[in-house]
């Protein structure tokens, strides 16, 4: 009897342990939140030069976006199943030209898109059918898509990178995207750049 | 007695946590808001396939939401046709699908295929579901009546009424040349499904 005793004991602690890593899921299902930072995100650096460039990245591997050389980005989760990504996609390019052809800003906001769910290919059909001028990554599994609260695309994060190293959530917005010049501003005044 | 009670129960209870976090990842588009109806996790298959690769197909005429009727015949030594099959209209997976192969017009064009997409749904259901996913380039039509008959056909109707995830490929000829009886949870790989057209080149 004691035996079962301690096995149910055993069983017990392990269960609880186990509430506790659910509550850990739990509190992630929370969407990242303005003022907090963000949840670890591993990016792999970008093959092609030139968004390797654009994010001001040097060498292989993973990245976390705190060290994109900028003083803003704006992460945008989608899908290239999302018809509201599919819309919204001649918009956020012209977000990026916005920037990119203003030399005040051009090396203060960067741009990247995150696919839900979306494999390698899946991401690459949408950045050619929308010819994205920014880089996008794949999160075929989701990973990231959980660690981000599982929120609904489009979604807007706009991170504001310190001097320090330091980061912080600005912005979070879930569809609703206004246009390119409407959301520039938005994203100025949030990050501190106007 | 009680002291061995309270361990059973905190099992219990961690158990049911494990359900309750179980994210539903698809359907995320913010197009549907709250219109889609969660499934939860399904059995991942639950019929049996009549046909098999390199059978001829078998042939179907069925109503599409554009008011025609498009029969599989119409496409034979024309076109490559892509069978997608999706299980009911405003359910999660379902509604990320095809809004994808919209955006791959060229692709499936690239193979000089064509795309039915089939439910067992009705025409209106149909209409009002596929209004949310902008203008579909391919036909979507009803397998509503007699019910599932085509799904039956083929062997992917599922004994609660709803056709399997399932994807076939047929060939200029009439010929199944691809079969993917998906896990009904989950979204097939667009690239998956494309390395099979890839194949008929």
């Amino acid at each position: 009897m004691k035996r079962v005793g301690e096995i149910q004991i055993l069983f017990a602690v392990m269960t609880i342990f186990f509430i506790g890593l659910t509550g850990a899921a739990l509190a992630a299902n929370k969407p990242p939140q303005k003022g907090e930072g963000l949840p670890v995100i591993n990016l792999p650096v970008p093959k092609n030069p030139d968004e390797k460039t654009y994010l001001g990245l040097s060498g292989i591997g993973f990245f976390k976006i705190p060290q994109i050389k900028t003083s803003a980005v704006i992460v945008e989760i989608f899908s290239m199943y999302c018809p509201y990504c599919q819309k919204d996609a001649p918009g956020v390019n012209e977000l990026y030209r916005l920037i990119e052809n203003n030399p005040d800003i051009k090396n203060k906001i960067k741009i990247i898109g995150i696919g839900a769910g979306n494999s390698s290919y899946e991401v690459e059909v949408f950045k050619k059918t929308y010819n994205v001028p920014f880089p996008l990554f794949p999160d075929k599994d989701f990973t990231i898509h959980k660690a981000c609260g599982e929120v609904r695309t489009p979604y807007f994060i706009v991170v504001k990178i310190n001097e320090d190293g330091t980061h912080q959530i600005v912005h979070t917005q879930l569809g609703g995207y206004p246009g390119a010049e409407p959301f520039l501003e938005l994203v100025l005044k949030a990050s501190g750049l106007k | 007695m009680e002291k061995k009670r309270f361990p059973h129960f905190i099992l219990i209870i961690g158990a049911l946590s494990v359900f309750v976090s179980v994210p539903m990842a698809f359907g995320l588009s913010d197009v549907y808001k709250g219109n889609i109806y969660q499934t939860g996790t399904l059995k991942p298959m639950d019929s049996k396939l009549k046909v098999k690769v390199g059978d001829p197909t078998p042939h179907f005429t069925l109503p599409a939401i554009s008011g025609e009727k498009i029969s599989l015949g119409q496409y034979r030594g024309k076109k490559n046709v892509v069978l997608s099959f999706v299980p009911a209209a405003w359910t999660p997976v379902c509604s990320d699908q095809w809004p994808g192969y919209n955006i791959a017009k060229d692709i499936f064009s690239q193979y000089d295929a064509v795309l039915l997409g089939i439910t067992v749904d009705n025409i209106p259901t149909l209409f009002a579901w596929t209004n949310q996913m902008d203008q579909l380039w391919f036909p979507v039509l009803s397998d509503f009546w007699p019910h599932g008959a085509v799904a039956k056909r083929y062997g992917v109707l599922r004994s609660d009424g709803v056709s399997e995830r399932a994807l076939f490929v047929i060939d200029k000829k009439g010929f199944i040349r691809y079969i993917d009886v998906h896990d009904i949870n989950k979204r097939p790989p667009l690239e998956d499904l494309m390395s099979a057209l890839e194949k008929l080149k």
